[in-house]
């Protein structure tokens, strides 16, 4: 199997798609010459990938370091309201906490989006105008993604039509894993138009990929699709977020950014509870891609709990007493 | 005369319901009271005492809401299970108190009554706490004694055992659940009775037992915004002042204590139990 990163390994004179970063303009031609440039990607060294992941959790981040860490994933935050029982009501008062996290504390900053299903994109959308806080939805049959394609892109342009800012889509792992990349692929590109001007965020759901092989696969298809993020999962399934496959989709952004200028963000999601994991992820960015990601821009966390613990830990740090689940919003 | 080598044991934490090691690492050496070693125990940290405050407020909600009777069943379980541990918590006593060994399972014995004593106490409180409240209304008027929720402990220094179960039952029999910090230079007792919990009916978290020093750990326990009260039985004078005053900072339930620890055999009645409950008072209407 031919290096991936080399295109001419590839090299066919018919034309591709077009609408590919230049380095990679004909791996679409076919699902044939797709696959065998996916499988061409280097293969992930699982024990190496976990080793490292693990080495970089054993960090040790005090006092200013961790303040700033803390404020800097609150800011990272897509809190995240994915039920079948939410409610306009239940939505407004996320917006609310969006905005002002800790009441009692001004300077705390607010989060970067607020999440949720398509129909309450508008609930959402109207109680955050004018604060900067984007609206994400989710949409293409999310969490399962099994649909028909008409009614994939129905839900985004319905979710950008009631004033989502961001969208989350599932890639079809059913396809993905029968090998059939260039169906995944144009879905992506089809959706990517759908969404107008809005972010694409591309759910990879790696809790039913199995592999960090297929994790790096998956990564680069959708970062070549026009994905503005790849994000690891819905939320609906386990395990979702870990640091060995943030790890390898962070290594995927930033080969991908040097082999053609264009960055692409990440958003690990689900699984995410605590302080100390999401400062794991911090350390995790500026070691893998360094400082360039380390913005709400290009990272962010799609959580509901973390946003609870990195309050208590903010409180922590500013009283100098332990606080406790009384003092933050039961969401 | 066995030549076999003695088995030096160094104990844990007893949070959660496990038996981890402290956080921290450290550990000390446990003499008896005429400096011989008797055993290392786990030196807790702050962050032990933080996480045993996390344990006890998980389990707060099935415990205080387990039926009044379902408490004392258990709790009574608990001094049954004394009971089998008799002669070890007499070795300990012993040893740890410079005690006889008659004088020793006196103390002993007096615990396990201490502890079947408060079991009973479980399904009566609401009728001895509790009233029917006469109103100048159609309505009724209940008060009810509920549980405070987490309550810290800072146990007595000198009675390890008597002493320990006398401030520990009351806070349980009440619906609370504890976080403690034993006495520092005698420990044993104490670390038997977290077996003792394990291996009887007392659900993880509901009590969890920290070894150490209450003037280390004791101040974060103080103002811990989770804590819902703390009793100062262990902490000596100035300490005790201290840890009242930044109780006052989240409004603690706070139980003082005399400068000399007082004789623990005597009859508590309720002055242990009523400062570990919230009455909580209801108006109904007649005829709806």
């Amino acid at each position: 199997m031919t290096h991936v990163l080399d295109p001419n390994a590839l090299a066919d004179t018919s034309s591709g798609t077009g609408t590919l970063p230049d380095p990679f303009a004909d791996v679409t031609r076919s699902n044939d010459a797709f696959r065998a440039f996916l499988h061409g990607l280097p293969g992930v060294d699982q024990v190496g990938a976990e080793a490292r992941a693990k080495v970089l959790g054993t960090r040790s981040i005090k006092t200013t370091a961790k303040a700033w860490a803390i404020d800097t994933a609150i800011s990272m935050v897509d809190l995240t309201t994915l039920e079948g029982s939410d409610t306009p009501g239940k939505v407004r008062a996320l917006a609310a906490k969006a905005r002002r996290p800790d009441p009692t504390d001004p300077s705390c900053p607010a989060v970067a989006a607020v999440c949720v299903y398509g129909d309450l994109a508008g609930v959402a959308q109207e109680a955050l105008a004018g604060t900067g806080i984007n609206v994400a939805a989710v949409a293409t049959a999310f969490p399962s993604g099994r649909a028909s394609r008409e009614v994939k892109l129905a839900d985004v342009r319905d979710a950008v039509a009631n004033g989502a800012d961001e969208i989350d889509m599932v890639i079809d792992r059913g396809a993905f894993l029968t090998g059939r990349y260039l169906d995944v692929f144009e879905e992506i590109v089809a959706v990517k138009e759908a969404c107008g001007s809005a972010h694409l965020k591309v759910i990879l759901e790696t809790g039913e990929l199995v592999t960090l092989d297929a994790v790096r696969r998956a990564s680069w298809l959708a970062m070549l699709a026009g994905g503005d993020f790849i994000k690891t999962s819905t939320g609906k399934v386990s395990p979702a977020a870990t640091l060995p496959v943030c790890l390898v989709m962070l290594e995927a952004v930033r080969d991908f950014r040097t082999a053609t200028g264009r960055q692409v963000g990440v958003k690990p999601a689900g699984g995410i509870r605590t302080t100390k994991d999401a400062v794991k992820h911090l350390v995790l960015i500026n070691e893998t891609v360094g400082s360039d990601w380390l913005s709400p821009d290009w990272f962010r966390f799609g959580a509901s709990s973390l946003l609870n613990d990195l309050l208590l830990q903010r409180q922590k740090l500013r009283t100098g007493h332990y606080s406790g689940p009384d003092h933050v919003s039961v969401d | 005369m066995s030549d076999r080598l003695a088995v030096r044991k160094t104990y844990k934490l007893y949070l959660g319901g496990a038996f981890p090691r402290s956080e921290s690492g450290r550990t000390y050496e446990v003499h008896d009271t005429r400096g011989h070693f008797l055993a290392n125990a786990a030196w807790a940290s702050r962050k032990d005492g933080r996480d045993a405050v996390v344990a006890a407020r998980s389990a707060f909600g099935k415990w205080s809401g387990a039926t009044a009777y379902n408490r004392g069943q258990v709790l009574y379980r608990v001094a049954e299970v004394m009971e089998g541990r008799a002669a070890q918590f007499t070795e300990e006593v012993a040893a740890g108190e410079g005690l006889s060994t008659a004088k020793a399972r006196a103390a002993v014995d007096a615990a396990i009554d201490r502890w079947v004593w408060y079991a009973g106490w479980t399904d009566k409180l609401a009728a001895v706490l509790g009233s029917t409240n006469p109103v100048a209304g159609p309505y009724f008027g209940f008060s009810v004694p509920e549980p405070t929720g987490v309550v810290a402990v800072l146990a007595p220094q000198r009675s390890s055992l008597l002493g320990l179960v006398s401030v520990l039952a009351p806070v349980l029999a009440a619906g609370n659940t504890a976080v403690v910090v034993t006495s520092k230079e005698r420990p044993l007792p104490a670390i038997t009775l977290g077996e003792v919990l394990a291996t009887s009916d007392v659900p993880g978290g509901v009590v969890n037992l920290l070894t150490g020093d209450a003037a280390e750990i004791g101040p974060w326990l103080a103002e811990h915004a989770d804590v819902d009260a703390i009793d100062l039985a262990g902490a000596p004078a100035p300490l005790a002042m201290e840890l009242e005053r930044s109780a006052a900072g989240t409004i603690k339930r706070v139980l003082r204590t005399p400068a000399e620890e007082p004789d623990w055999t005597a009859d508590p009645g309720l002055s242990r139990l009523r400062p570990f409950l919230e009455t909580k008072s209801v108006w109904h209407p007649i005829g709806v």
